[in-house]
């Protein structure tokens, strides 16, 4: 332990003792008690991230280098100036404090810059900084430099990267690379800049993006929180003045108190500078102070004392230009880099991010939609430890965040959380800031804040993350809910340094549960990941349950005692998810281990200000200088503060190292079946429609290809060479030797055919209406197209409509009708043919794609033909029995899809390299990829919607370690041609006994992990084989945890609470369509509901698993959200019983792409005339697949519910309005998972069933 | 030599463990004698073939694909070679060489039974070698048949000289 411990532990020690420091003591109990105490934006700052809090305590105490104290400081003064803005809102507490220092303010800004090093560094940094903070300034005071608007609107722009690098060039063209980080989440350095917020107003944003982190910080994910700051670093010379000090979320929070003082004109760098004067004057203080008790307060009191020991700083600083400690972030709108779709449901789930993205906000939320990808691009963030900047930052964010759902507060109050409220302090304070505030309203947001912060962290949580989480899974909810559990726990565990809880009972997850006499199993709200037991700040650090997840939370220290536990080890991924905040830096070399290649992460340890030590490889690695300046504080000699460090999931701008070539231009061709299947169903007028439509939405730039084919028992190539006056069909009749008519024109591009392109897709409905051609060579048609991207790569969109029946790769109907229900035997779950394989790892090696869209009305073999988009990376889109005028609804669904489709983001040739701590070793990978080697897998594409898993295994014991770490890292070309790595860090501790093991079970992941394994099991051996495992992962890890337990009495079947729902969820699974038996389903859809589960992510499969269902016809108010100006109900879950359904109610079910809202006879008339339209049960119609826009308040209610229902997933999924009595009641019925069916258990049975096998 | 043809069923001569029986006299060059070098040949072709699966496989974490590709053209010629001589063996009467070659010839014939759908030859999936159990199992197998070749190498070369002596 020690050893091991060392390194881990190390690094939060190296990051926390100065921090901590003296800190550490008063921090921990500060932040508990603190909270309240301390002055509202010190306080706040530090507190949020309660860790963070201790952290700067810390720093300050033993060192003045850290510039944290600063950074604080720095965001409060931010704050100041955004509670000008706000006004009102943030009382000032800060701003008399920041007033003292803004005295210094000027230095203070500084002082960042001042601190670091000496002043060369700074003028390097400075310039990026200035540039950024220019940049971010302008943005956010729009009326600031011009110039910097311009950059800003670079980012704004779909062109964001590019700004980015330009900006890099052209500011800090010689050296380093700026960072822009978007957000930088770290709860302790909320600052952020917020570049990116062209949008005018960069107040608002960067409030939000403030916010956001903070709140964030909490929970889960550190990363809204956290964010945003990003800085250049860049030397440029830099206008000194503009430095927007944005940072500081974290203090925003506490914020309120700042207040805003001043913000000034915050348009104007001047601000800025106080700010960031301010910030560091504060930081001093704090530093200085740190000693001294709490942080927070010590800032407040601090100014004064900072304004010396800033000045000093500053005074180097100065020289320098420090302009803005706040770093600037430029936010990336990070959000937008997620579309506006994915902000909203980020939004939702993650109120965090909403809020980070919100600050930038207003503007992005809505905009957003638009850039998806400029978004990510321009994320710089400011990162905080300027805090000043920061914190008012925070402040608009969580205006922000209040408007969307008041999630701003939430996070903030997480944020703060840590540490109790920071705004009473803050408020004190406050005074000044008010004035300030007013005078620089700008943006400000919404007042909300005010109230937030004073709450209690407790109910900060509870209420936020509701707002905040739409979805259910919001890692924030979870990080709270253990925050009631054992917040004392945290936050000695925190003070202590690494240690985990792992000493710490955890009575909620190990309290032993009668499954047999427990009747409501199911809770009412939605389950949320567990959290891993780590210390506050780890905790706050660490990865997003959303993006990785681990099946156990704690994870045992040798193979035999995981073989003990009976449960499997894996981790589920998510790694393209759209984020709405994201760090994303530039800087000219990317800090990895030299042995491992590990990327620099918050959970290595610093040996010392040059040394850090790999915490997968444990070897020493040299700092590089380069590393040594943070370009977000504006300060050197602190690379534990740097972005990297700060923040779990990161983003990097590659050089041209990690390129094997240029990067290539987003690419996509469209292979059409036209036969007379294919035109019969009609998938091709939505096909067009939607393509029309969201032609110019492409992802991609100046150079972004398309091309189309189309194939019957020929291959039709159309050249739409610019220049032509129509579109060229050029005919290919010879299948068997494939050969491209005219390869230079069949892919053109985009904006220079743009019109032969839409004449094209205007005219190929109609083209083939009279087709008699019944073949289809689809095996040719993609060896065409195949030879026709290998040249670039990109994306092949295949739509198929029936069983290829010519030439290479036919194939023939597998399926046995009368099979269907059959108990026994379930064959042909695997491919007939290798052909679609074989193309599939061609395609891969030339870094195409290729997705499948499957319509069709009988059997597709499709487990033959899911082979060209599994090993190629593609997905699988299966449409059974489609037809646009028969099934209206999978023709609606084939459009949303189609939307989702063409506009999410995309990367292209990509691979992705998991890492673990040594003495942990990959397995087996699912998903859809090719693996390339024990731990790459190569991906074609990347896509927002694609879920991995992996099964790890334990090779050697991990006895000497206490934490292990997990590393995912995305290298992939953006559709901008910029080459990007996303990395993610995830980090867990280690136990050593069985209880601990079961304390830390994460029975989503767990379940999500057996559904791949058992998929493969299917087809590998057999269905039955598959489904014995899955009942026998319930009997042995049940009766490995009862026979661990010794007094309990042996008739019962017990289970710890953390496995409670896993016999639920493995009967669902059981009867999932994938793993039934005995009840008819066709071999396509088992085998499409199989690929599902190996390709999508966990949100979206658990709700495939196990739908969700509501009670819709009594929502209240009650525990309602506020999302975007619209309450929305949050009624309790109901079990999957029909026992639940009463004929006097109505239902909606949620499984994920389909929603079914189940009307009993006997529902109230009131009911259905008000949400459905009708006058009785009678007048409904069988078919109804929309709820009318009625103005009543039970049809606003549902409507606003399923709305946020459906914003929450990237499918939008249809609406069946089910009549009880109607045939189509079966389809529901069937979800109903806990009840008895013909061929099936019941729920109660099959745990009489798991009882008997364990008692066996 | 020709010699050998009649010899080969009336001498069961086996080399090996005591419990062999060794019989019959004969002229200096029998038939079993052939076997036994041709046997010695094949084997060293056949622990090339094990050693270059070996590598192939440490390897493979490299490209799975183009080692795949190695591999699977030289797994056919392996099974054939080694089910040819104990075809050779079972003319020659070895009863005990045979007996001892029996297992690994099931396990060739049960490898060709469950090998994936494919439309070349082979074994090796590059789409599945990577799960670690199947590479596991494949480098284990690697081990485990440079093991028999080595000792089988052996034991034709005393067998062989068992029988010229003996003869």
């Amino acid at each position: 332990m020690s050893a091991p411990a060392g390194s881990p532990h190390p690094a939060a020690g190296a990051r926390i003792p100065p921090k901590l420091g003296g800190a550490a003591a008063p921090a921990g109990p500060g932040l508990g008690p603190a909270r309240p105490q301390q002055n509202g934006p010190a306080q706040n700052q530090m507190q949020v991230p309660s860790g963070y809090g201790l952290h700067h305590q810390n720093y300050i105490a033993p060192s003045g280098h850290y510039s944290q104290g600063p950074g604080k400081m720095t965001s409060l003064p931010l704050d100041t100036q955004r509670e000008d803005y706000y006004s009102g809102l943030y009382t000032v507490p800060t701003q008399n404090v920041v007033t003292p220092s803004t005295a210094h303010q000027q230095p203070g800004a500084q002082q960042m810059y001042g601190r670091g090093p000496p002043a060369p560094h700074i003028a390097g940094s400075t310039p990026g900084s200035f540039q950024g903070a220019a940049s971010s300034a302008s943005h956010l005071h729009m009326s600031a430099s011009q110039p910097h608007s311009s950059f800003v609107n670079h980012y704004n722009s779909p062109a964001m990267y590019s700004a980015n690098s330009s900006v890099a060039s052209q500011g800090f063209p010689s050296t380093c690379g700026h960072y822009t980080m978007s957000t930088v989440s770290n709860a302790a350095y909320p600052s952020v800049s917020y570049p990116s917020l062209p949008a005018g107003d960069p107040y608002g944003q960067m409030f939000t993006s403030q916010n956001a982190p903070t709140v964030r910080p909490v929970t889960d994910n550190s990363f809204s929180g956290q964010n945003t700051a990003i800085s250049h670093p860049s030397p440029l010379p830099p206008p000194p003045s503009q430095q927007h000090h944005q940072q500081q979320s974290l203090s925003g929070y506490s914020t309120l108190s700042w207040s805003a003082a001043g913000l000034l004109s915050a348009q104007d760098n001047l601000v800025r500078n106080h700010t960031g004067s301010l910030a560091a004057a504060n930081n001093n203080p704090a530093n200085t102070v740190a000693d001294s008790l709490s942080c927070p307060v010590m800032q407040n009191v601090l100014p004064p004392k900072s304004s010396p020991v800033a000045p000093t700083v500053l005074s180097s600083a100065s020289s320098a230009r420090m302009p803005p400690t706040a770093n600037q972030l430029v936010e990336p709108v990070a959000s937008v880099t997620q579309p506006s779709e994915l902000l909203q449901q980020k939004g939702m789930q993650y109120g965090d991010y909403v809020n980070n993205q919100a600050s930038s906000a207003p503007t992005p939320l809505s905009s957003t939609s638009d850039d998806e990808e400029e978004e990510e691009e321009d994320e710089e963030a400011g990162v905080d430890s300027s805090s000043t900047t920061s914190s008012a930052s925070p402040m608009p964010n969580s205006y922000d965040a209040l408007e969307g759902g008041s999630y701003p507060d939430m996070l903030s109050s997480a944020a703060s959380s840590p540490a109790p409220d920071p705004t009473p302090e803050s408020d004190p304070a406050p005074a000044p800031a008010p004035a300030p505030a007013a005078p620089q309203p700008s943006k400000l947001a919404k007042p909300f804040g005010y109230g937030y912060p004073t709450l209690q962290p407790g109910y900060q949580n509870a209420a936020a993350p509701l707002n905040a989480g739409l979805q259910p899974g919001n890692p924030v909810y979870s990080g709270f809910q253990q925050y009631p559990q054992y917040p004392g726990m945290n936050q000695l565990s925190s003070s202590l340094g690494g240690l985990s809880l792992q000493s710490s009972p955890q009575p909620e997850s190990l309290r032993p549960v009668n499954l047999t006499q427990e009747r409501n199993i199911l809770p009412t709200t939605p389950v949320w990941a567990p959290v891993p037991n780590l210390n506050l700040e780890l905790k706050k650090l660490n990865c997003s349950p959303d993006s990785f997840r681990c099946t156990l939370t704690n994870i045992p220290q040798t193979q035999a005692l995981l073989n003990k536990a009976k449960l499997p080890l894996g981790l589920l991924l998510h790694p393209f998810r759209d984020l709405t905040q994201l760090p994303v830096i530039t800087s000219n070399t990317i800090v990895r281990c030299r042995s491992c290649r590990t990327y620099i992460n918050p959970f290595v340890s610093f040996i010392d200000q040059r040394r850090w030590k790999c915490n997968l490889c444990y070897r020493v690695n040299d700092v590089p200088e380069e590393f040594m300046y943070n370009p977000l504080t504006r300060s050197y000699g602190e690379p534990h503060k740097r972005p990297e460090v700060q923040n779990s999931t990161v983003e990097f701008i590659a050089s041209s190292d990690y390129m094997l070539r240029p990067p290539q231009p987003a690419v996509y061709l469209f292979v059409l079946d036209v036969s007379h299947n294919a035109v019969e169903a009609g998938y091709l007028t939505i096909l067009c429609h939607s393509l029309l439509e969201n032609l110019d939405k492409l992802p991609g730039d100046s150079r972004t290809r398309i091309g189309f084919m189309t194939f019957d028992s020929t291959i039709h190539f159309y050249n739409l060479q610019e220049g032509l006056s129509q579109p060229q069909m050029l005919i290919v009749s010879d299948i068997d030797d494939v050969f491209l008519p005219t390869p230079d024109s069949l892919l053109v591009n985009l904006y220079e055919s743009k019109e032969l392109i839409k004449d094209l897709l205007n005219a190929l409905p109609n083209m083939f209406t009279n087709t008699r051609e019944t073949h289809s060579a689809l095996g040719p048609a993609l060896q065409a197209a195949f030879k026709l991207m290998s040249p670039t790569g990109g994306r092949v969109s295949v739509f198929q409509t029936q069983l290829p029946s010519l030439g290479a790769g036919l194939l023939q109907s597998r399926e046995d009708p009368n099979q269907r229900s059959s108990t026994k035997v379930v064959q042909h779950l695997g491919p007939a043919t290798d052909f679609y394989k074989k193309l599939a790892l061609d395609c891969s090696g030339q870094q195409t794609a290729v997705d499948l869209f499957l319509l069709s009305s009988q059997y597709s073999d499709l487990a033959s033909l899911a082979c060209m988009s599994k090993y190629s990376a593609g997905c699988i889109y299966y449409y059974p029995s489609f037809h646009y005028t028969h099934n209206p609804s999978q023709a609606e669904k084939l459009q949303k899809d189609l939307k989702r489709y063409l506009t999410r983001k995309i990367g292209f040739e990509a691979v992705m390299r998991i890492r673990c701590t040594k003495g942990l070793s990959m397995h087996t990978f699912h998903g859809n990829f090719f693996v390339r080697s024990t731990d790459l897998l190569s991906l074609a594409n990347i896509n927002p919607d694609a879920g991995f898993a992996v099964q790890l295994s334990i090779e050697e014991s991990l006895t000497d370690t206490s934490l292990v770490c997990f590393q995912t890292a995305l290298l992939y070309t953006s559709s901008k041609g910029e080459r990007r790595i996303r990395v993610h860090t995830l980090c867990s501790p280690v136990v050593s006994s069985l209880a601990d093991v079961y304390a830390g079970v994460d029975v989503q992941a767990a379940i999500c992990l057996l559904a791949n394994m058992a998929v493969d099991r299917s087809v590998s051996s057999s269905l039955s084989d598959a489904r014995d495992a899955l009942v026998n992962a319930v009997v042995d890890s049940l009766s490995a945890y009862g026979s661990t337990v010794s007094n309990l009495q042996h008739s019962a079947l017990v289970a710890p609470s953390s496995l409670k729902l896993f016999p639920l969820y493995v009967l669902a699974l059981l009867k999932q369509k994938a793993f039934r038996t005995g009840t008819s389903t066709r071999l396509d859809d088992r085998v499409y509901a199989m690929c599902q589960i190996k390709s999508q992510p966990l949100v979206h499969l658990m709700k495939m698993i196990h739908p969700n269902l509501y009670r819709i016809d009594r929502l209240t108010d009650e525990g309602a959200v506020h999302v975007n100006d619209r309450v929305v109900p949050q009624p309790p879950l109901q079990k999957l019983s029909a026992e639940k359904l009463t004929r006097e109610g109505a239902f909606l079910m949620d499984c994920g792409s389909v929603f079914y809202i189940w009307i009993g006879k006997g529902c109230d008339n009131n009911f259905i005339e008000d949400v459905l339209g009708y006058p009785n049960f009678a007048s409904i119609p069988q078919k109804m697949t929309h709820l009318p826009e009625l103005d009543t308040l039970s049809s606003e209610r549902a409507r606003s519910f399923i709305t946020w229902l459906r914003d929450s997933r990237p499918l939008s999924p249809v609406l069946h309005v089910v009549k009880d009595e109607s045939p189509a009641k079966t389809e529901f019925f069937q979800h109903l998972i806990e009840d008895r069916t013909e061929a099936a258990f019941s729920y109660y049975e099959f745990l009489l069933h798991v009882q008997q096998q364990i008692c066996k | 030599r020709e010699n050998e043809g009649h010899q080969g069923p009336a001498p069961p001569f086996s080399a090996g463990t005591g419990a062999a029986a060794c019989s019959s006299p004969a002229t200096a060059f029998t038939f079993a004698a052939f076997c036994y070098m041709l046997a010695l040949l094949l084997t060293a072709a056949l622990i090339f073939f094990a050693i270059w699966h070996i590598i192939a496989f440490d390897e493979l974490r490299l490209n799975p694909i183009a080692q795949c590709n190695t591999l699977n053209p030289l797994v056919l010629p392996e099974y054939l070679i080694h089910a040819f001589f104990c075809v050779v063996f079972l003319c020659a009467a070895e009863w005990l060489t045979l007996g001892l070659n029996m297992p690994l010839l099931a396990g060739h014939i049960w490898r060709c039974m469950s090998r994936p759908v494919m439309s070349g030859p082979g074994l090796y999936d590059p789409t599945t070698i990577m799960n670690a159990d199947i590479l596991a199992y494949c480098q284990k197998e690697g081990w485990c048949k440079l093991a028999f070749y080595l000792l089988a190498f052996f034991y034709y070369l005393y067998g062989m000289i068992y029988v010229l002596v003996s003869s």
